[in-house]
């Protein structure tokens, strides 16, 4: 962890620079991870719509799973699911 | 060199509603409430002549209307607003906010008592109630004072080693609906005076992006609170110096604290707002006969100016102080910091507390003389006095 600064060193009025929440990794907050089936997707778009961390990673117009670093396993886009193409399992199955 | 003034007979909430005009801010959002209204009511009225080119947001609440000042502010524009009693109580939470995120902006209190049991009339409980909200608290005599703080606080929010939000109080209905003659600068010199607002890290600055209101845990909240004392401290270092560049164009004084016949006077009440006026007269009075007696008034109550009331009071025979709002099973807010600052003094006077005024009572020259006598004949009794209470 890097050294904490002074309050002579920091901006005032808690400003912080654009952007900065990319370094705080609320994927450690999950307790139930998604799980994706690729074969059962059918691209419809609403876990992207629905998902509030911006973790459904889409490429070429398609879902390619989910990006577990931001994920905090709310399970939005299993629920909204059309196809029940994401399931939600506990996060201890992945622990070792 | 003094400029030339425009002699008019306005209403306290008119004198802050031309320093408004005058200041020309680019966001004004506020809601009404009584004994506020006046000054939003005069304001938009302005706008709406095109005296002023100011975004007016009518909101929905005054939480709201804080918050769109908030929003404004942290967007770039220079900001402003009133409000009084519980809508000041509404805006506590994003208050702190304000103060906090180092916003600078001027709100227009005036005075009026926290319900309940409702009431509209003039006291101190809204505005005492912030008091440790971080914002930087003005208190005005009279119309005079109102239309010049409200000029004076807009630069001295925005000063670049201050950036903290002010609040001008005025009494409700004493001073905000009374009519008294007022000097008005020329547009143009009020203008000059404030200068160009260049804010501290606009969001509207797009090719600088920043982030504004994170989350702030333990690992560096503590550190933007001392940040925040400083800048109550750099506050009281900077205003003699705004001051004195206001006084140079109005010919009039603004030191944190006044003294009226101080220097002599062996007996003394420390006063602030509308009641100091009625002091000056008893004091006048008293004096005739031969009384040392003198007033104290605090202009600024925050930052707090301890160390000059002090030295003000140091060696004075028995001092008076009077709060028009309780702190209810503690001293009255005024008397309990007045006290505190003597600690470090040699020569302490004898300290009376006094409540007066709570929810509109009319604040008489019959009860600053009891004030007076009672220091003069020695009768102190523990915990606070109470003038114009029927007991």
């Amino acid at each position: 962890m890097a050294k904490l600064k002074t309050w002579k060193e920091i901006p005032i009025g808690g400003l912080t620079e654009a952007g900065s929440s990319a370094r705080f990794l609320t994927g450690s907050w999950r307790v139930e991870r998604p799980i994706f089936d690729k074969e059962k997707c059918i691209n419809c778009m609403l876990c992207w719509v629905v998902c509030p961390d911006m973790s459904i990673v889409v490429k070429d117009g398609k879902v390619t799973g989910m990006d577990l670093d931001y994920c905090k396993g709310c399970g939005a886009c299993a629920s909204i699911c059309p196809v029940k193409a994401i399931t939600m399992e506990p996060e201890t199955k992945f622990q070792k | 060199m003094i400029a030339e003034k425009t002699l008019v007979a306005i209403t306290g909430a008119m004198a802050s509603a031309h320093a408004m005009r005058q200041i020309n801010p680019d966001v004004v959002a506020a809601y009404p409430i009584t004994p506020q209204t006046p000054i939003m009511m005069n304001f938009a009225q302005f706008v709406a002549d095109g005296l002023a080119d100011t975004e007016v947001v009518t909101v929905e609440s005054e939480h709201s209307a804080m918050s769109a000042c908030v929003g404004a502010a942290a967007a770039g524009a220079r900001v402003m607003t009133a409000t009084a009693a519980n809508g000041l109580a509404l805006m506590h939470e994003i208050v702190y906010i304000a103060a906090s995120t180092r916003l600078p902006m001027v709100m227009s209190i005036v005075n009026r008592a926290l319900s309940g049991p409702i009431n509209i009339h003039c006291d101190h409980s809204d505005t005492m109630a912030e008091r440790d909200s971080g914002w930087i608290q003005i208190f005005c005599e009279n119309a005079q004072e109102v239309y010049e703080s409200t000029i004076l606080a807009m630069k001295w929010a925005e000063n670049e080693k201050v950036l903290l939000p002010v609040m001008v109080n005025q009494d409700g209905f004493i001073i905000s609906h009374s009519v008294e003659n007022v000097e008005i600068l020329p547009d143009d010199v009020v203008k000059e005076f404030v200068g160009e607002h260049v804010p501290h890290e606009p969001l509207l600055d797009v090719e600088h992006p920043i982030t504004y209101g994170p989350l702030d845990l333990y690992d560096y909240y503590f550190e933007h609170k001392r940040q925040q004392m400083e800048a109550m401290k750099e506050a009281e270092k900077e205003f003699p110096k705004i001051a004195a560049k206001l006084s140079a164009i109005t010919g009039n004084e603004y030191d944190f604290i006044e003294s009226y016949k101080l220097d002599d006077a062996e007996y003394v009440i420390v006063t602030l707002g509308s009641s100091a006026g009625t002091v000056k007269y008893v004091v006048d009075e008293m004096r005739e006969t031969g009384k040392k007696v003198g007033l104290l008034k605090i202009r600024v109550f925050r930052p707090f100016p301890g160390k000059r009331i002090a030295e003000a009071l140091n060696g004075k025979k028995a001092v008076a102080v009077l709060d028009r709002s309780a702190s209810f099973g503690a001293e009255a807010p005024i008397y309990a910091e007045v006290k505190s600052a003597l600690y470090t003094i040699k020569e302490r006077p004898i300290l009376q507390s006094y409540v007066y005024g709570l929810g509109g009572r009319d604040f008489t020259p019959d009860h600053a003389k009891t004030a007076f006598d009672r220091l003069m004949k020695g009768e102190f009794f523990e915990g606070e006095g109470y003038l114009g209470l029927r007991d």
